[in-house]
């Protein structure tokens, strides 16, 4: 807890980035920490680092990341109103999507998986429903 | 309403996605992709990790003698902080308490020396209460914590050109441990893991990207220099399991830059 509470504190300094967090970014990085909480719960470990940014029907958001083949990751994704239902996939270095384990609640959206091969993956964020708003990624991994 | 965390982790398992049928991302898609240091560029515990699954290597055996602090050029303590950080990410795998009190005594002196935040003084405190209660899994987050506070505080103070070097100094660090551990105790599954070429263009270009002043530093000048090398080295075909010969190249390579970087240069 006492971490999580550092986490959330970390997000009011900006640390992602030097300008300070919008509200609508803060909102968002506490609704996807209250999801990939869970995946700490199973003993994933929380990145620090998050991402946030704007997504919109039709437009995917993607997200260039290193991952180490042996690993278990879940990527979680949180949206603010006026978006209605998030979605989330991944894809490889030479964009083939990936299967993937899938969690899709409204606003949040999580999925996970273990890379049989060391390297970079793209995380895709989509609104499927509901309109422009403002997303936070972070994942987990163990 | 949210859904209680166990209900979630039942959810999570309920669904799996063929991807067979999906569209493929074109390049000129993948190339617009973001990329950022505070998620694209992973942490040493998350190599770390991976290098654990196929057995627990020897992490004591990975310590390192202590290093000096007291560098007086910028860019090479940002560097030695990015090390010295990793070393702290080793100390909890090899769930050393000592270790990491000692290696995060350095960090802090490294992080005034660079004029970051007095909050950080806090971090040390934090570590000091995990390390003493073997909080091991609580260190790890304080560490990736610590760093990014440090990062944080050098965005604040116009120290941008700072913050890739930190991220640089821990990603050499990471993987001269990691390529060595493999090296003693070969296997194709814990070789794996070194394969990141996409990971070190990112890193490469992000110091290509710095001022002029800092990127003409003839510490970083070399170290640029040798990661166009070590990006070669890394870019194992993906499906085949790079060889002993392979990682001894990425080991020497790494071992040769990690050693100019901590190397204190003789006084005037």
């Amino acid at each position: 807890m006492r971490l999580l509470c550092l986490t959330v504190c970390c997000v009011a300094l900006g640390l992602s980035s030097v300008r300070a967090e919008t509200d609508r970014e803060v909102q968002a990085h506490k609704l996807v920490l209250d999801l990939a909480g869970a995946f700490s719960n199973e003993g994933f470990k929380m990145r620090d680092g998050h991402w946030t940014g704007p997504v919109k029907q039709k437009e995917n958001a993607l997200i260039a990341v290193n991952l180490y083949a042996g690993n278990q990751y879940w990527f979680s994704v949180g949206a603010v109103e006026p978006a209605k239902k998030i979605d989330i996939a991944v894809y490889d270095e030479t964009g083939q999507r990936v299967t993937t384990e899938m969690y899709n609640d409204g606003d949040k959206a999580a999925a996970g998986f273990t890379p049989t091969s060391s390297g970079q993956y793209y995380v895709s964020v989509g609104l499927l429903d509901g309109d422009e708003s403002t997303y936070c990624l972070v994942y987990s991994y163990k | 309403m949210y859904p209680s965390r166990a209900v979630a982790i039942m959810l999570l398992s309920a669904v799996a996605l063929t991807a067979a049928e999906a569209p493929r991302l074109s390049s000129s898609q993948l190339a617009k992709a973001v990329r950022n240091d505070a998620i694209s560029i992973p942490t040493p515990g998350e190599l770390f990790a991976a290098l654990g699954k196929p057995g627990k290597p020897n992490w004591s055996g990975q310590f390192r003698g202590p290093i000096p602090t007291t560098y007086s050029n910028r860019p090479q303590i940002a560097l030695n902080l990015g090390g010295l950080i990793a070393d702290g990410f080793i100390a909890v795998e090899a769930q050393d308490g000592q270790q990491v009190k000692n290696i995060g005594t350095d960090i802090i002196k490294m992080a005034k020396a660079l004029g970051v935040s007095e909050n950080i003084l806090g971090r040390s405190n934090s570590i000091n209460d995990f390390a003493e209660n073997n909080e091991w899994d609580a260190l790890q987050e304080e560490l990736e914590a610590t760093q990014n506070e440090v990062k944080s505080s050098m965005q604040s103070h116009q120290d941008q050109d700072l913050v890739i070097l930190v991220s640089l100094g821990g990603w050499i660090r990471g993987t001269e441990v990691v390529s060595a551990a493999v090296l003693q105790n070969f296997n194709e599954q814990s070789a794996k893991v070194l394969r990141q070429p996409a990971l070190v263009n990112f890193i490469h270009s992000k110091v290509e990207d710095i001022s002029p002043e800092t990127r003409n530093d003839p510490l970083v000048k070399k170290v640029s220099d040798q990661l166009g090398v070590i990006e070669q080295l890394v870019a194992f075909p993906p499906g085949k399991p790079p060889t002993v010969d392979d990682i001894r190249k990425v080991h020497e390579a790494v071992g040769h830059v990690m050693a100019e970087i901590q190397q204190k240069p003789e006084a005037k």
